[in-house]
């Protein structure tokens, strides 16, 4: 099973994130997230789906993707050609004594505190997948009590836009 | 003007002058426009059977069929339809009310999630929101529903939608940025799947209902002809070529023809064309023994590597594709396998006489040489599906239909009804068994209403034959189904107006269907047949 991150342009209304996650489900396919909002364009929204399965499973998932009316282009983003981001908010509990500690942490991977109470911190961090994991397992020992996590988000490199894919 | 009158005025675009239907609250201010209109309605009995009369006004008329339903119970009643015309790529658009825009979600009295609820089996669906996208989206749905691999739409419009004024507009023109199907193979491709036929000593073409539904008869006979290939079908492909051409085999599956199922389990190439490669018709790929190469042609790239790999897969309508193969057509050496596998089909036996009941099979291959050579038949589901699949000739200008993909009981009734509304110059003839035939009986009241002619054949083994035949080989029970106490059909059907007949055996038949088909109006032949007689 390998991980394969789709691209989706699909039409802003609703309805159309029940017809694709209800394609998900009903042809027991298996998603690991799907993170949604609108383009550049206010009728058209774009979803990054990220998958598990083998090739045969990611070609039909194209193509039953492809004959929703209401998707407009489906196309794969390889990891060596995109950029894979993922937003995280975490709560993780610090006493006063150990809050400087957590925020060089926080520093070292260039997240943010975004909010201080005497009991608990939230960090914010975007980046992919790994440096995400890292931070995780770097808090972890000091008790981390919610993570809210956005889902991969991603965009081909270089000057060529989903668009102009055939 | 009224939306349910642009409503009406954009069915006429669509050249709809007819629709089933089933009124109910939220759906009436569009039964009042309909009323003032010259749009027939057609009144089923329940809502199920709407979409199955459209589905047979369909197949018949080659135009999309409407049927309109209310919301609620209404709108789930269509439901069974509606999957049924998906699994079989029948267009149709399905119309149904809604409750008041302001109240969905609350749960209200009749409220039901319906473009939900059909999400799985429409092509697409839409709940209208506001008024003035009513032409644009009556127009789409037609779109949607005829073009490409067609299939069910559905339209929910809540009822204080149906009662707003708009401006009525009509575009000529649609574009979907999300819908582009692709009509034309792909020409490299095309010339790729007639080199590796002309390579092959055994190739055998399988054609399935996109056959049927791209009006490629003609354009597969000729090709046939010209390239020399033996042709089998799967059970949406009969009809899909005559079956008094040399080339026809038979029907492959795990219900077909035993020597239909050797031609493909010993071809080298297979050219399937409008066939999704359905289980029931390859044996979940059990058939395909000597591993041979699949060129694969349908209009849904999605069906193409879905069920089976393919070595030449081509995207494109099947007539145009047929037409591009035309253009490199030469004949192929395959006299000897020709031969052979006609041989195989002369030497499979007939149906058996049996003088206590009727035999169904041979019922159908009588039947089949006396209907006219336009006649429509329609199947049901369980053993009478079988009998009829694998004995009735499908010839010259016969059509020939069925629900295949999800194997709806009760469809032949309704769906013959439609035919026989569709056009009213052809023999129209249902098939089913008692099982069947008590899904749908409510509708004689349809065929008495509108005084239609409807030959109505019913295989009566007291029983779901298919069900006790499983039961049987799986658990060694037979009889955990038992319809033994069926209600006297003849008298059922005289209460509705319509004549009947039992026939005991096989020496009643001929006189029985000489009354039927010189009958004024339907009648149903009651056949008694054995409880134990096999599907096969």
């Amino acid at each position: 099973m390998k991980r394969y991150v789709l691209s989706v342009l699909v039409e802003n209304h609703s309805g159309v994130l029940s017809r694709v996650s209800g394609l998900f489900s009903r042809r027991g396919y298996n998603i690991d997230s799907l993170s949604v909002g609108v383009t550049e364009d206010p009728g058209i929204s774009r979803m990054t789906i990220v998958v598990k399965g083998d090739k045969y499973i990611v070609e039909q998932i194209k193509k039953q993707l492809n004959k929703l009316i209401d998707v407009i282009k489906v196309i794969e983003l390889k990891p060596d050609s995109s950029v894979y981001r993922e937003l995280i908010l975490i709560k993780v509990a610090t006493t006063t004594k150990q809050r400087a500690e957590v925020i060089e942490i926080v520093n070292v991977f260039r997240g943010r505190v975004v909010d201080v109470v005497s009991e608990s911190l939230i960090i914010e961090l975007t980046g992919d997948e790994s440096k995400i994991e890292a931070l995780i397992n770097m808090l972890e020992p000091y008790g981390i009590k919610e993570i809210i996590r956005t889902g991969l988000t991603a965009l081909e490199r270089g000057n060529k836009v989903i668009k102009e894919h055939n | 003007m009224k939306a349910t009158d642009a409503i009406v005025e954009c069915l006429k675009k669509e050249s709809v002058n007819l629709v089933f239907g089933y009124p109910g609250a939220a759906i009436m201010p569009l039964y009042d426009a309909l009323r003032r209109s010259d749009i027939e309605h057609i009144l089923v009995r329940q809502e199920q059977a709407a979409a199955h009369c459209a589905s047979g006004y369909a197949r018949t008329s080659g135009k999309v069929g409407v049927c309109i339903a209310t919301s609620g119970p209404g709108a789930t009643n269509l439901i069974t339809g509606i999957a049924t015309a998906y699994m079989d790529s029948i267009p149709l658009v399905a119309i149904t009310g809604q409750v008041k825009s302001t109240l969905i979600g609350r749960d209200v009295f009749q409220e039901v999630d319906i473009t939900g609820a059909t999400e799985p089996f429409v092509k697409h669906s839409y709940l209208i929101k506001n008024s003035k996208d009513i032409p644009r989206i009556i127009k789409e749905a037609f779109h949607i529903a005829k073009t490409g691999r067609p299939g069910p739409v559905l339209i929910d419009i809540p009822s204080d939608i149906l009662v707003e004024d708009i401006d009525f507009y009509y575009d000529e023109e649609v574009n979907i940025r999300g819908y582009k199907p692709t009509f034309v193979g792909h020409v490299g491709q095309v010339k790729r799947a007639f080199k590796r036929l002309e390579k092959s000593k055994k190739p055998v073409i399988c054609i399935g209902g996109g056959i049927i539904t791209a009006n490629a008869e003609k354009e597969l006979a000729d090709f046939v002809e010209k390239a020399k290939i033996p042709v089998v079908c799967t059970l949406m492909g009969l009809g899909g070529i005559d079956h008094s051409s040399p080339y026809y085999i038979g029907m492959i599956g795990s219900h077909g023809h035993n020597y239909a199922n050797r031609a493909v389990a010993e071809a080298d190439v297979i050219v399937f064309i409008g066939a999704r490669l359905g289980d029931r018709a390859t044996g979940e790929n059990k058939l395909f023994k000597n591993n041979p190469d699949i060129i694969h042609i349908d209009i849904d790239p999605a069906e193409i590597g879905k069920n089976l790999g393919t070595s030449i897969p081509i995207v494109g309508d099947a007539k145009n594709v047929l037409n591009q193969l035309l253009e490199l057509v030469r004949p192929l050496k395959t006299e000897d396998w020709i031969d052979y596998l006609t041989n195989l089909k002369r030497n499979h036996k007939k149906a058996s006489e049996d003088n206590d009941y009727v035999n169904p099979k041979y019922a159908i291959e009588l039947l089949s040489d006396m209907l006219d050579d336009n006649a429509i038949l329609v199947g049901d589901v369980g053993q009478n599906q079988i009998w009829v699949a694998l004995n009735y000739k499908v010839t010259s200008e016969r059509k020939f239909f069925i629900s295949g993909g999800l194997g709806t009981m009760g469809y032949s009734l309704p769906a013959a009804i439609g035919s026989a509304i569709a056009d009213k110059k052809r023999q129209v003839v249902a098939v089913m068994g008692d099982g069947g035939f008590q899904m749908s009986l409510q509708e004689l009241a349809t065929i008495k209403q509108n005084k239609l002619k409807v030959i109505i054949l019913l295989f009566n083994n007291e029983g779901l034959g298919m069900v006790r035949e499983m039961q049987y080989r799986t658990y060694k029970s037979e009889y955990a189904v038992d319809l033994s106490s069926n209600p006297d059909f003849i008298k059922l059907a005289e209460a509705y107006g319509i004549q009947g007949k039992i026939v005991k055996n096989n020496e009643g038949l001929k006189e029985a269907f000489d009354e039927a088909i010189n009958s004024k109006g339907t009648f149903l032949i009651e056949c008694m047949v054995n409880p134990k007689e096999s599907t096969l």
